[in-house]
């Protein structure tokens, strides 16, 4: 099997699912109960917290964890608009979010929220002069993420970050679901407010996710309940994810030194794509490390995705969250206007867990399969 | 291009004239502990400076390491390169750009121990000034009067120094350099920061805990115990008392009218915490104490606590506000920590309507009818005392440790 679906989601780590089954198992009190055995599943969520504070070289006050990306994003937008409303009306997105992102702003449009989607350019980033122009005097949040999930585009935060600084209102949030691990963001430098991260994007497990919030920013919470989180997340805390999800983190990162292994896959997935005709390579250059997204028009994703499967290669079409109910790549179609590009891309995206063979065969396996296919579907 | 040493100087200490040597050497050890994974660094002194040479190491790691040792009034970093003209000007906008805070206006100052040099101190400051002038154009402007920063430049025959940003530090004086206190450490957000502060004054403090199981947690210990892990960052390690002190509360319960158990609880503890100060050769007590902050902290309830011993009693917190308090516990670290909600010795028998103005009669005829004093005894002999040690990795037991 070569697994190259890790934007999806990534295999979780054996060490990761040995913390959680002995975590879940032997510590398995509520964090909250007064007695010893709330009080050491107590602990764990506390080491866990500052380890993940001390990784992110943030304070262990401003990490809350969550369920994932989903609901990061989630807490994090309708959190700090609902609590800054006072403030103003209006949000700034990019065409280009994740769908936990995107449907978010149009409820809060229905709600009666303002929203403008900043354009992409063919590289997948914003333009830094269109977000001042959209920015208004009743602006509240900014909404940008680090690295694109489809095509791997990273977008300008750090200089985003540094012209927000001068807007103490608008609040800036980052998801960093497909950046965590792969491309290394300072929050403190980018002036972040607000930072989603998934657990299970890091070889951690699903359920399990990181909001950061920097301090002394206000959010209205999604949950209520027992004030869990400070407040922000009520529900008993899922100890066993979190702590799996500290070690997943800290794994990760250590591996960071390797980013060139994987680059050199990027780096000879390109190069070899952009040598077979009738390939379209949609990722830019200056990309992520870990995402090679093209496109073979004429042959559906669906149909290429499953035949890649059948020489055992998992890769995917778009987003894992959008492909089942839409057939095309919205990213792709905001970048280069062209439909049959947009419905028929295929996403290759790497972990430090592959190797250069794998690489190879799946280049072998674009070429046969394409052959085969076009012949038919001509 | 690298910096070379980093020039430390003293504040207040230079006014001490007898202790001066012993308080620089307590300065040098503590300082030495700050970086003392930072191998190649060294710790030197002269009369009126101390230097730590980098040898290679990380400069910025290293002021961010001794920045909070006490006594620092503050820090410059110093490069150290050749003596050609070329690469003078270099370092010059080198250490202009390394600056954390870009100024508007600057002056150079030269000084030549070696008269051979081919240009004297006005020609150098001319042309170092002109040429930071040229490569900042516009934003940069001279002023010899008062300017933002002062470039120093010093010719010798073996090399040429730069020097000139200054870095505050933490002021204060040598940890340990004004003796011995014991901090009555309850676990709230006050008595930490009345330590910190405490320790900058140059006190060398140990801590002391009520603990009174099960009316108070496990928790609200470990909670103690992870303040005294702050506290001990300062230089290392700090002592925790922990008093047992169930059946002295149980006894106050039941012997003492409502309203003055809170009086008489605190003048208990201040027994005990006074005959632990003996037996451990303190000679004060420190309590983070705010005037009229809640009811035992009133100038009449202060008044009748106080009765019981006339040890010093250091308040460094009496005239502060509540959220100055919370201010500095935030930037020491400890709000954190403190800020979670176990009841502690404090909390757990506060009665409905404590007196806010109990009377040292009243409450000297309540304590009359019961001898407290070989309860006492046995709290000090029976109470367990640990050594907490500073170093930044967790004290967690081992076996969780591989979880993470």
């Amino acid at each position: 099997m070569i697994y190259f679906d890790n934007s999806a989601t990534t295999k979780p780590y054996p060490e990761v699912i040995e913390s959680f089954a002995k975590v879940a198992g032997e510590y398995f009190g509520n964090p909250s109960s007064l007695h010893g055995l709330g009080a050491s599943a107590e602990r764990l969520l506390q080491k866990a917290r500052k380890q993940i504070a001390d990784l992110l070289h943030t304070t262990p006050s401003e990490i809350v964890f969550t369920s994932g990306g989903t609901e990061g994003n989630n807490l994090a937008i309708k959190g700090a608009v609902h609590a800054a409303a006072k403030n103003g009306n209006h949000i700034i997105t990019t065409e280009m979010e994740h769908a936990s992102v995107l449907e978010t702003c149009r409820s809060l449009e229905q709600e009666g929220f303002e929203v403008t989607y900043l354009p992409v350019t063919k590289d997948g980033s914003i333009v830094l002069s269109d977000l001042i122009h959209a920015i208004r005097e009743d602006t509240i949040l900014v909404s940008i993420m680090h690295v694109n999930n489809e095509i791997g585009s990273i977008q300008p935060i750090e200089e985003i970050g540094r012209y927000l600084a001068d807007f103490p209102k608008i609040m800036f949030h980052v998801d960093h679901v497909q950046g965590i691990g792969k491309v290394p963001l300072d929050f403190n430098k980018c002036h972040i407010d607000l930072c989603t991260m998934s657990g299970h994007k890091f070889h951690g497990l699903k359920g399990t996710g990181i909001l950061y919030v920097r301090s002394h920013v206000k959010l209205s919470p999604l949950f209520t309940g027992g004030n869990q989180e400070s407040k922000f997340r009520s529900g008993t805390e899922n100890v066993a994810g979190i702590v799996a999800m500290a070690k997943a983190l800290r794994m990760t990162l250590n591996k960071q030194n390797q980013a060139s292994d994987v680059a050199e896959i990027r780096d000879y997935l390109m190069s070899e794509l952009k040598k077979i005709e009738g390939v379209k390579i949609n990722s830019p250059e200056s990309g992520a490390p870990h995402i090679v997204n093209f496109s073979i028009p004429g042959i559906k994703s669906e149909v290429f995705i499953h035949a890649l499967e059948e020489s055992g290669i998992f890769a995917s079409t778009t987003s894992a969250c959008s492909s089942k109910n839409k057939a095309i790549s919205e990213t792709v179609l905001a970048m280069f206007h062209d439909l049959s590009r947009a419905e028929s891309v295929i996403r290759i995206s790497t972990s430090y867990e592959n190797n250069l063979e794998e690489a190879k065969a799946v280049i072998q396996a674009v070429i046969e399969k394409m052959a085969k296919l076009q012949k038919v579907m001509r | 291009m690298e910096f070379d040493h980093i020039i430390i100087r003293y504040g207040e200490l230079s006014t001490k004239k007898r202790n001066r040597k012993s308080f620089v050497d307590k300065m040098k050890s503590h300082i030495r502990w700050a970086i003392k994974d930072l191998k190649h660094a060294k710790v030197t002194s002269s009369r009126d400076r101390m230097y730590v040479l980098l040898n290679g190491e990380d400069h910025l790691e290293v002021i961010q390491r001794i920045k909070g040792v006490y006594g620092i009034q503050s820090l410059s970093p110093a490069l150290k390169i050749g003596r050609d003209i070329e690469e003078v000007k270099t370092a010059a906008l080198y250490y202009f750009e390394q600056l954390s805070k870009r100024p508007e206006t600057f002056k150079i100052t030269t000084r030549r121990s070696d008269k051979d040099y081919p240009y004297d101190t006005n020609e150098m400051n001319h042309l170092i000034g002109g040429h930071l002038l040229i490569n900042n154009d516009g934003h940069l402007k001279v002023d010899v009067k008062n300017p933002d920063f002062n470039l120093r430049i010093e010719i010798r025959r073996e090399a040429v120094y730069l020097t000139g940003e200054i870095i505050e530090g933490a002021g204060g004086l040598p940890f340990g350099s004004s003796g011995k206190a014991m901090l009555m450490l309850s676990g709230g957000i006050d008595s930490p920061v009345a330590g910190f502060l405490s320790m900058k004054r140059g006190l060398e403090v140990e801590c002391i805990h009520f603990y009174s199981p099960p009316f108070t947690s496990e928790r609200s210990k470990q909670k103690v115990i992870d303040l005294a892990h702050k506290l001990a960052e300062v230089n290392g390690t700090i002592k925790l008392h922990i008093v047992p002190f169930t059946d002295i509360q149980v006894l106050i319960q039941k012997q003492i009218p409502e309203n003055y158990t809170m009086t008489s609880t605190r003048r208990l503890m201040l027994r005990i915490a006074d005959a632990i100060r003996e037996k451990n050769e303190g000679m004060a007590i420190i309590t983070g104490e705010s005037l009229g902050q809640v009811a035992s902290q009133t100038l009449e309830s202060m008044f009748a606590i106080n009765e019981v011993t006339n040890t010093p009693i250091l308040r460094p917190l009496i005239t502060v506000d509540k959220t100055e308090i919370i201010a500095m516990a935030r930037e020491m670290e400890t709000l954190e920590i403190s800020n979670q909600p176990f009841e502690d010795c404090c909390t757990v028998f506060t009665p409905a309507s404590p007196k806010t103005k109990p009377r040292r009669e009243k409450v000297n005829y309540y304590e009359g009818f019961v001898d407290f004093e070989p309860m006492i005894e046995k709290a000090v002999q029976d109470t367990e005392t640990l050594r907490i040690s500073g170093e930044k990795q967790d004290n967690v037991d081992e076996t969780i440790e591989d979880l993470f």
